[in-house]
């Protein structure tokens, strides 16, 4: 009953702090999505190019954002980009002090991470499209740009979409990460909570359930969403 | 002795990194911190990776093998440390532990849950061994029947079909998902530092926060890639080596 009080809406409670932080975290995770896809499916891109210059700025993106931990990603981004920006202003306003938003800062964090892994699954399913495709699709005379958008993108997305729903689930989970740089998400607004009243097993265990909340409904819609994007395959065995 | 040694290569070194642009002055005062770093972060992820294997194996069995209860037991085990962050469970672990402080002093584990590395082994073990556990059922499920069929018709008990036919085979198949997994774990390691353990992460911020010098997260980010790279090519070693005799259609 102790607990129920805790977690009520209002200035007894802590269910509405929480809320909200779960609130910024999925704003966060889905802010962070297009970003992130977008830029993976350009370096995906990038590495099948044909300018080898390209193709090993491509490569090098991914392994340097694959193999760094996102923790580090995320300073190198939020203090990097500070002192940056701060120099470069310097230039045109001494003595100018440059403050970066730090959802922003997640957001471009956390993209460059879904880029890079998000990258292997769209290469790896541009890789799964026949070459025929792409040819028919200029034999019809399809302009280059409405080749991709209307012949290849369409089965890329069907093989991709399996590995993009795991780099979701990996990010939704990334994104508690960002709390360490004062965001209000979900995961600080639990740390407030516990500092004020010092009940840190149950308040951390309701955030680790919340979190568990957020992955069985992605897991519920991706479903769905795979089952969409396969709707035009015929699988032996299928009725 | 050593000393006469290392001081020339450690001065070489300082006079080198300052030729090429480092910071020598900042590398002279945090260089051997970050070796140290690097040690602890290491001694997380090969600790964690260990007895999250042993972990993993009963887990997996019980996936596989168990009935009603112990194999949905073992699936939510999976679920709920897959399913959320890691630094939600870091926290729940260090914090939590300090709630129920009295209770673990009068069961005499309190030594333990104290000190934030063995929290962080403590939850890293727990959350790898989660990974693994799947990792192992997936190159279990693999296996045709008949390498079972074959055990059993050799009169063979079921520990010794699974120490001797089912274990080997599976390990194998997952072996490059495990070569993941220790990726994986290098990098979340650094979520320890969040908890005050001077992994490579922590000492980094350590030095960043004294320093304001941009330049130890460019240590801390080539430190980390080196680890990362190391692991990747003794896979790519362990997998021709232990997985020779398979055909592999690559």
């Amino acid at each position: 009953m102790e607990f129920l009080t805790l977690l009520s809406f209002g200035p007894g409670g802590w269910g509405d702090e929480i809320a909200r932080g779960a609130l910024l975290t999925v704003e966060l995770a889905l802010a962070t999505l297009p970003f992130g896809l977008a830029l993976g499916l350009l370096v995906a891109l990038g590495k099948d190019a044909p300018s080898p210059v390209v193709r090993s700025a491509a490569t090098l993106f991914t392994t340097v954002f694959r193999g760094l931990p996102e923790l580090l990603t995320l300073f190198i981004v939020y203090y990097g980009g500070q002192m940056l920006l701060t120099r470069l202003a310097g230039y045109f306003w001494p003595g100018a002090n440059v403050e970066v938003n730090q959802f922003l800062a997640g957001v471009v964090a956390l993209g460059l991470v879904l880029a890079a892994f998000s990258s292997e699954v769209f290469y790896a399913a541009l890789k799964a499209v026949p070459r025929g495709q792409k040819e028919a699709a200029a034999a019809l005379g399809l302009p280059k740009w409405q080749a991709f958008r209307l012949v290849v993108f369409p089965q890329l997305w069907r093989v991709a979409l399996p590995g993009l729903s795991n780099n979701w689930m990996v990010l939704m989970k990334d994104t508690s990460l960002v709390s360490v740089i004062a965001i209000n998400d979900l995961m600080r607004q639990t740390a407030i909570a516990v500092g004020v009243t010092k009940q840190p097993f149950f308040f951390y265990l309701v955030a680790c359930l919340i979190y568990l909340v957020f992955s069985i409904l992605s897991s519920l819609v991706l479903t769905r969403a795979e089952a969409r994007a396969s709707r035009g395959l015929k699988r032996a065995g299928a009725k | 002795m050593l000393d006469a040694l290392l001081t020339p290569i450690g001065q070489g070194f300082l006079a080198v990194a300052g030729f090429i642009g480092l910071n020598a002055d900042l590398m002279d005062r945090y260089g051997l911190r970050f070796l140290q770093g690097v040690w602890v972060t290491v001694e997380l992820v090969g600790l964690s990776m260990i007895f999250g294997a042993i972990l993993a194996l009963p887990l997996a069995v019980a996936r596989v093998e168990g009935g009603r209860i112990t194999s949905r037991l073992a699936f939510g085990y999976s679920y709920f440390f897959r399913g959320t962050p890691l630094l939600a469970q870091t926290f729940l672990v260090y914090y939590g532990a300090g709630q129920f402080r009295e209770f673990f002093t009068d069961i005499g584990l309190w030594w333990f849950f104290r000190d934030a590395f063995n929290c962080a082994v403590f939850t890293f073990t727990l959350n790898t061994a989660a990974y693994q556990a799947e990792i192992l059922r997936g190159g279990l499920q693999s296996l045709p029947v008949g390498q079972n069929e074959g055990g059993k018709s050799l009169g063979l008990t079921r520990y010794q079909i699974y120490r001797t036919i089912l274990l080997p085979q599976a390990y194998a198949v997952g072996l490059r998902p495990l070569g993941n997994e220790v990726v994986l774990m290098i990098k979340s390691s650094a979520i320890a530092s969040v908890v005050t353990v001077y992994d490579l992460m922590g000492v980094t911020r350590l030095a960043f926060s004294r320093s304001y010098d941009m330049e130890v997260y460019l240590w801390a980010a080539v430190l980390y890639l080196l680890m990362v790279e190391i692991v990747r090519r003794v896979w790519d070693v362990l997998e021709r080596r232990l997985n020779r005799h398979v055909a592999v259609s690559r």
